[in-house]
């Protein structure tokens, strides 16, 4: 079973999990032109690599951003949105 | 059984990225029927080593939307007539496809797609339990009281089965024969364009193997497609999650019919040589790696034998995974694209192996005219961008 470590929890069954997809900005949507939007609604970066994406401890109901890298499945850390690496945490 | 070539040439009027079923299809009906032969298959792996050899080789058109029941059912006639095409035995087996329903609101899914089937000219209907039992009576339509009991089915009798290998083998076969060139271990690393007066244009390819000038590009690389758009600057909804399926030992003859249960996650087969072939539904999370979980082995076999309990001693002896590109309307991607004589057959996710005849059928006539094939613009490129989803809902693997 693989393990996933809940910033608040900590290590715990990946079943315990879902996940949220990858981390992205929202554009303005008064600003955003019709190309920018759709690409924001539909569009996806799907190449693999290291990634920021939403996780969720389902049992607890903890948000939380995992940087992971997509090609091999490895975690390199995982931490509350509101300390994330690079904002002043 | 294959031509082995030494060298690529300095350039093909096609190239095809992708040697499994779907680019070997293209490649033998642009020959056959378009007369189209200057044409390179062109794969980083080996003939059908992607999801063409990963899938639960179901063939069925019970869909739900209109362009997907006229889609599948043209691929479904097509399929029959293969063995003879090709002079080789795809063990194509018609077995009856039993989807199980398990909620009043599954049962009103059925009765639709039973309707939009047949209103199409599609064999569906949908049966209560009592004609369930009469035609699969080792299965257990209480779930041993664990889950919600089978109530009724989408009963689809054209289902069938067969080898998936040897459709690879027959079109890449087929193609060679016509003067296909098929490169094994041969990577697409760049695409290179120019602007020809109309926007980006595919001018050719760079491989591990040197440089192929071309102005006509076909991109069947399933799960790989995100990386392959990158090269010519497109993006696109795709998604990537891992499918996973595994085998049991084989045993003697006693399912004849395929067994789809999607609120179980279970769909099951048994094939020529007694295996049962067992899939469930996607893995939860992206994943461009084709590694095998007990997890899904677990899950699965629990919900196995909620269905067939008197299989519990049963071994499992192979588990394997594909890379499926899922959609969010859960209809492929085909076409034309933005960027010219760059044709995109993608978004397969859980559903393409069905679909090979008649994908290498359309994306032949696409590539050959330059002009969509109709039965494919529903499928458009450029319909998220319109808004104008697709919404196939009867796809594999996927809850409804």
């Amino acid at each position: 079973m693989k393990i996933l470590n809940c910033p608040i929890n900590g290590p715990r069954a990946m079943s315990e999990f879902s996940y949220g997809g990858e981390l992205r900005e929202m554009p303005d949507p008064a600003l955003a032109t019709d190309a920018e939007w759709t690409d924001y609604v539909f569009n996806r970066n799907s190449v693999p690599g290291i990634k920021r994406e939403w996780w969720c401890h389902a049992s607890s109901g903890v948000w939380f951003i995992a940087e992971r890298d997509t090609a091999s499945d490895v975690v390199l850390r995982t931490f509350l949105h509101s300390n994330a690496p690079g904002d002043g945490a | 059984m294959f031509t082995r070539h030494e060298r690529l040439k300095s350039a093909y009027d096609v190239v095809i990225i992708g040697a499994g079923g779907h680019g070997l299809a293209a490649a033998y009906y642009l020959a056959r029927d378009h007369g189209m032969t200057d044409v390179a298959v062109l794969d980083k792996g080996y003939i059908g080593g992607g999801n063409t050899g990963r899938n639960t080789s179901i063939i069925r058109s019970n869909y739900l939307t209109p362009e997907g029941v006229k889609f599948y059912d043209e691929s479904i006639r097509l399929w029959r007539d293969l063995s003879q095409d090709f002079d080789l035995n795809l063990f194509y087996s018609t077995r009856g496809h039993f989807t199980l329903a398990h909620t009043d609101s599954a049962m009103r899914t059925m009765r639709w797609r039973a309707e939009v089937n047949k209103h199409f000219g599609v064999q569906s209907e949908a049966i209560d339990a009592k004609a369930v039992a009469e035609a699969i009576p080792m299965m257990d339509l209480s779930c041993g009281g664990h889950g919600s009991p089978v109530l009724g089915a989408l009963f689809h009798p054209p289902g069938a089965i067969a080898r998936h290998d040897a459709v690879a083998w027959g079109y890449g076969r087929g193609a060679d024969r016509r003067g296909v060139e098929i490169h094994q271990d041969t990577q697409v690393l760049g695409v290179e364009l120019e602007d020809r007066g109309s926007g980006p244009a595919v001018a050719g390819v760079r491989t591990n193997r040197g440089r192929i000038a071309t102005r006509k590009l076909l991109c069947a690389v399933a799960g790989s497609t995100p990386g392959v758009l990158a090269l010519v600057g497109l993006r696109s909804p795709i998604y990537i999650h891992p499918l996973q399926a595994m085998v049991s030992e084989p045993l003697k003859p006693w399912l004849d019919p395929i067994i789809v249960s999607g609120s179980l996650h279970v769909y099951v087969s048994q094939s020529a040589r007694g295996e049962l072939v067992m899939g469930a539904s996607l893995d939860p999370y992206e994943l461009h790696s084709t590694r095998s979980t007990l997890d899904f082995a677990e899950s699965l076999s629990m919900h196995m034998l909620e269905l067939f309990p008197f299989l519990s001693d049963v071994k499992v002896v192979r588990q394997w995974a594909g890379m499926a590109d899922m959609t969010p309307d859960f209809a492929p991607i085909m076409g034309k694209t933005p960027v010219r004589g760059f044709y995109l057959d993608s978004g397969w996710g859980t559903w393409g192996f069905k679909a090979t005849p008649v994908c290498g059928k359309t994306m032949s006539y696409t590539v050959a005219t330059d002009e969509d094939h109709p039965l494919i613009r529903g499928f458009a490129f450029d319909r998220f961008a319109r808004y104008a989803l697709t919404g196939e809902k009867g796809a594999a693997s996927v809850g409804h």
